[in-house]
């Protein structure tokens, strides 16, 4: 399917919970309200039209008013590409797990958590997976304060 | 495989200073007797804040950058960065400069194989593979050389074009190379593929199905060990691959199942020959020009964002930039082929012996400064 088909497919089944579609920029994309990511990525991973099969990558981008997941999305048997986001609020970015719908997803997921601090309910696992267990502060935020030490150690 | 659980667990740690780790990873194992309950692998050693650092110098200098994530194919990382900041930007090269760059990465994917291969052989406790593949990879490395200077980390791609042309009897050596180097591929197999011992150790341990391999977004020979057949040079193709003759090798199963270690690793070595064939290809359309003519003078793409994936010798590697028109990156991030087949280690290694998590881990063929970056 071509992004422009979609994108309509995913307006007319989800409706206003689809926030915004740009289906024809470099790289297409839609923003749906983050409370039905996991309603969503069951549709487009189960729906034959689109079986989006491949979760190719999930990282956080900080915009500095907010955060967002993205979800960039592929399928093996249709071969065609799509990107999910999801805008989060800074102080308290939480959205559901996907990691039952990819595999994938789990170490994404404690990837994203690590670099952004962004709560992953339902996840099974949610630790760092880069940083020590105990890092403070989460280092890809636009704001994340360097630390002159760590352990006594000076950095 | 069937293992029953009765006994005491154990715990069992495996690495991080341990040869058959191919870097610094640790696997916690959790292990009945010699069955593996469990393996958790625990990584993050070698990181580097690479997607950090790039928020913090500009587009060219990030190249630098790339070649150290995956030290041991560094021609096709930053051949992935510098493919997508183009993209981006709408910039054009001329033909000298793809054919170098499909040359350059397709050589390396040669050497990379050959360091997997041999690797994966002294692992198994066959040491004479691992002499020979190093002998070859040398011969590589000594037209990298050549090329750019450097040995392993090249800093050759560079957005726009190359960094210099092929010096002047570049193609005749290559060949020689090549004519020298495919009768080898051979005679490993006589050593090593094709060896009794070396198949009982692998062929019927690490089965991977294909519905696991594409829930765990693996990609490249491990994926393709498990019988699919997905290539981005061919089914999503940049550089003009759709135009060169070659075949994506699959996991056939010969010895036992499909998806087994001996599978993914006789797709790399497949996959070698396959490289010989486009090499031969390429040099035979290069023809004049200047490989720094698109160079820009300010490397200033316009806002917005890109996700682009490449062919690596361990998978698809992904950049996905946010530019906010700016001389610097405002988020990079990095698919790495070797973080997402490690995240599918504990389901692929639940219940077998601890000796066949070696093989396990070594017919993944994972880089860790590019799982950590």
């Amino acid at each position: 399917m071509t992004p422009g088909e979609i994108a309509a497919l995913l307006t007319e089944k989800f409706g206003s919970r689809v926030l915004e579609s740009k289906p024809d920029a470099i790289n297409p994309w839609s923003a749906v309200e983050p409370s039905a990511i996991l309603e969503i990525a069951q549709f487009v991973r189960g729906d034959a039209r689109l079986s989006m099969d491949h979760l190719e990558l999930l990282g956080g981008v900080d915009y500095r008013d907010r955060i967002e997941v993205v979800y960039i999305l592929f399928s093996m048997t249709q071969r065609h590409r799509y990107t999910l986001k999801c805008r989060l609020p800074r102080e308290a970015p939480t959205i559901h797990t996907v990691e039952s719908v990819w595999g994938v997803a789990n170490w994404h997921e404690r990837e994203a958590y690590d670099m952004f601090g962004i709560i992953f309910e339902g996840h099974s696992d949610l630790r760092r997976i880069l940083c020590p267990d105990d890092w403070e502060g989460y280092p890809l935020r636009k704001d994340y304060k360097f630390p002159t030490s760590y352990r006594d150690m000076p950095v | 495989m069937e293992a029953e659980y009765s006994g005491e667990i154990m715990t069992l740690n495996l690495g991080p200073q341990h040869p058959s780790t191919h870097g610094v990873l640790r696997l916690e194992l959790k292990t009945d007797g010699e069955i593996v309950a469990d393996a958790v692998p625990h990584i993050g050693y070698l990181h580097r804040c690479f997607e950090k650092h790039a928020e913090s110098i500009d587009y060219a200098g990030v190249v630098p950058y790339t070649d150290r994530m995956d030290y041991c194919a560094a021609m096709n990382m930053e051949m992935g960065y510098v493919l997508t900041v183009e993209k981006l930007m709408g910039i054009q090269v001329n033909n000298r400069v793809r054919c170098i760059r499909i040359i350059m990465a397709e050589l390396d994917r040669i050497a990379s194989h050959l360091i997997a291969a041999g690797t994966y052989g002294n692992d198994i406790g066959s040491v004479t593979p691992y002499l020979w593949c190093f002998r070859d990879r040398e011969a590589i490395l000594d037209l990298f050389e050549e090329t750019c200077g450097a040995r392993l980390l090249y800093n050759y791609n560079w957005i726009g074009g190359l960094m210099a042309d092929i010096k002047p009897g570049f193609e005749k050596k290559l060949i020689e190379f090549l004519d020298y180097f495919e009768p080898q591929v051979d005679n490993l197999n006589r050593l090593l593929s094709d060896n009794y011992i070396f198949i009982q150790r692998t062929a019927k341990v690490g089965i991977m199905s294909p519905e696991v391999a594409i829930s765990y977004g693996v990609t490249g020979p491990n994926l393709r060990g498990s019988g699919v057949k997905f290539d981005v040079r061919k089914d999503e193709p940049y550089l003009g691959y759709q135009d060169i003759d070659f075949e994506i090798q699959v996991g056939k199963g010969e010895h036992g199942p499909v998806g087994s270690c001996w599978d993914r690793y006789m797709v790399r070595i497949r996959e070698v020959k396959e490289c010989c064939k486009i090499i031969r290809q390429v040099v035979a359309q290069l023809t004049p020009g200047d490989v720094r003519e698109s160079i820009p003078k300010r490397i200033k793409p316009p806002v917005g964002e890109i996700y682009m994936r490449t062919e690596c010798p361990r998978g698809e590697l992904g950049y996905y930039i946010v530019s906010d028109g700016g001389l610097k990156p405002y988020r990079l991030k990095v698919k790495s082929p070797c973080f997402t087949v490690m995240s599918a280690f504990r389901e692929v290694s639940r219940g077998a012996m601890i000796a066949d998590i070696i093989a396990i881990l070594g017919s993944f063929d994972i880089v860790l400064g590019e799982i950590d970056r």
